[in-house]
């Protein structure tokens, strides 16, 4: 596992049924490109986040294929309808085999 | 000015992008809610600058933006992951942070006063000789590098706890020698460009050098997420990458001559508000 | 004028922010589409895709894009030696079909959003980012 990696997920608490909410979601990562030499000329073998999946309660809200062309510490913003009370699922899948998940529960207002 | 460094800096300078030139009016408000001071008077000891601008409005709305709000910032997961650090056991006394601060919040407004003069040893410290000493001489643990990740995570987490109050560092008293050496390096002229901070920060502040949007080169800001390093960078860090440009042989990091360079910088920010972490290009 | 080597180097990386020329869409990026549509034309339209005209650090840029009603959006960096960057696929439970996120370009060049609509047909839409080349402080 990649050192380090820490996800931040950003959902509001209640939302009225059926409402269209903004979710962000940052984690950090490197997302070494695969690209870059070390001081001696090697290249840096790819590291990266490949995969970002966003579930409530267990239907699909996005799911995202990632190539190393996206930033060291990757940031999404989305929007995700709620139709009831639940918990959203977020999870990233990293080159090394590594699955980083976090969980968010959301209440009706 | 002789006629080396202006030929060195007329032609750094590249003047026709004149659209960006001058700090932008927009305000400085975090989350919707905190109001920082961005803009004030110039501090009384500063004689060529009337306003002092934090080092944001220099920058383009994508890269401001990004400092406005807390979850945006990616600055804010190494300040989360000093949160977790703060209450992690560590060295032979087998102790954390926590067990004997009470909460990083004790830390408001430290980061406004800092750096300072040690009142027991009488010399000038900064906020990671403070981190440093508690971990080497209280916890028995070892003393974490001075622009790495764990070390910058901290300051950042300390220096949050005092964001939106005015920088405030004593220039007077015991840190009067400290600073006077400070100042007299920031009108140096160092390396082949025989170039000064001042030469840059004060004498062309709002102007485009290569690309870049010349700020006044605050740092109340730091530790700043940088773009261009995606990570934390130290004030240090900062200083050595502005004199390497110049050409120049540099200092240390965590050397006696940058502790003294950042007393007289964050001196020159007096009023401005604690920024930290801001997001910077 | 006879200049220094050092001040034709300083005038030199001033002048090449003036002159800075998009890197062309190369072939592998005409590839990352086609691989995408499988050939289909692609109408304009439909899409937006918004970005910095300017961008202070190529690290680093941020990018939103939308297509009502689509399935997916292919999102491709036409200049990067990889021009892949991501696709981002929608379920039953996004509210828009849109997303944010922050990528790495290479220098000035066009970014490219084609979207998959739900009757199978392809939109696009592109932005020119000018990827500016920082000067100095470390
Ligand atoms: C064994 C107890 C102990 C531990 C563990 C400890 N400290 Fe301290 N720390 C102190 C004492 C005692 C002082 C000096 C008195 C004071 O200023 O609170 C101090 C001072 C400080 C100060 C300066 C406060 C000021 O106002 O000047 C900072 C900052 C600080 N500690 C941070 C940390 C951090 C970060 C850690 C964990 C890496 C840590 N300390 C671990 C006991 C401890
Ligand atoms: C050749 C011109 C030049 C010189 C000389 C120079 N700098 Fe800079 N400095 C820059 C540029 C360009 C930047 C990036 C744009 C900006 O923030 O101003 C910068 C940025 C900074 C920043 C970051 C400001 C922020 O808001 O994040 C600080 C702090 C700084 N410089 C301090 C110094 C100090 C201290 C010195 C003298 C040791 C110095 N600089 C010398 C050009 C220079």
């Amino acid at each position: 596992m990649a050192s380090g990696v820490k996800p931040r997920v950003k959902v509001p608490k209640t939302a009225a049924a059926g409402e269209a909410i903004t979710i962000k979601t940052l984690i950090s990562h490197k997302m070494e490109s695969g690209q870059r030499k070390d001081k001696e000329g090697n290249v840096i073998p790819r590291s990266i986040i490949n995969r970002f999946t966003c579930e409530f309660n267990g239907e699909m809200v996005i799911d995202v294929t990632m190539e190393p062309a996206i930033s060291t510490n990757p940031y999404f913003q989305f929007e995700a309808t709620v139709p009831e009370a639940g918990e959203f699922v977020f999870t990233w899948y990293d080159d090394d085999g590594s699955v980083y998940d976090e969980k968010k529960t959301i209440e009706i207002a | 000015m002789n006629t080396k460094a202006l030929t060195a800096i007329t032609a750094i300078l590249v003047f026709p992008v004149a659209v960006m030139a001058g700090p932008d009016e927009e305000n400085l408000v975090i989350n919707g809610e905190l109001d920082m001071t961005s803009v004030t008077k110039a501090p009384a000891h500063l004689e060529n600058l009337d306003t002092i601008y934090s080092g944001w409005h220099f920058r383009t709305d994508e890269t401001q933006a990004l400092q406005i709000d807390d979850f945006d910032n990616p600055a804010m997961i190494f300040v989360d992951q000093a949160v977790d650090l703060f209450a992690t056991v560590d060295g032979a006394a087998g102790e954390s942070c926590a067990s004997c601060h009470d909460g990083v919040e004790s830390f408001k407004g430290l980061q406004a006063s800092m750096p300072k003069v040690d009142a027991e040893s009488g010399k000038l410290v900064v906020m990671e000789d403070l981190i440093n000493r508690c971990r080497t001489d209280r916890m028995e643990a070892d003393a974490w590098k001075w622009s790495g990740g764990e070390m910058q995570g901290m300051v950042a987490l300390i220096g949050l706890q005092s964001r939106g109050m005015p920088m405030n560092v004593a220039i007077d008293g015991d840190a009067a020698p400290y600073w006077e050496q400070g100042k007299e390096m920031y009108y140096t002229r160092y390396g082949q460009l025989e170039l000064s901070c001042a030469n840059c920060h004060e004498d062309n502040w709002g102007n485009m050098i290569r690309a870049d949007h010349l700020s006044q080169g605050m740092i109340n800001g730091f530790p700043t997420y940088r773009l261009k390093q995606a990570k934390l960078i130290s004030r240090h860090n900062r200083f050595r990458g502005c004199i390497r440009d110049t050409r120049a042989e540099t200092f240390a990091e965590g050397s006696d001559e940058f502790r003294a360079l950042e007393l007289y910088v964050a001196s020159r920010g007096n009023g401005l508000s604690v920024e930290t972490p801001a997001v910077r290009q | 004028m006879e200049l220094s080597r050092r001040e034709t180097l300083a005038l030199g990386l001033g002048a090449a922010f003036l002159t800075i020329m998009p890197l062309r869409a190369n072939a592998a990026a005409e590839d990352a589409i086609a691989a995408f549509t499988g050939g289909a034309d692609v109408a304009d339209g439909g899409v937006t895709l918004t970005a910095p005209e300017i961008a202070e650090n190529g690290n680093t840029v941020p990018i939103e894009v939308s297509a009502p009603g689509a399935a997916s959006i292919l999102i491709v960096a036409a200049g990067n030696p990889e021009p892949g960057v991501a696709t981002f696929n929608f379920g039953p439970l996004a509210a828009a079909q849109a997303a944010s996120t922050r990528i790495r370009l290479a220098g000035t060049q066009d970014v490219i959003a084609v979207a998959k609509m739900a009757d199978g047909s392809f939109a696009k839409a592109s932005a020119t980012v000018k990827v500016t080349i920082g000067g100095c402080g470390g």
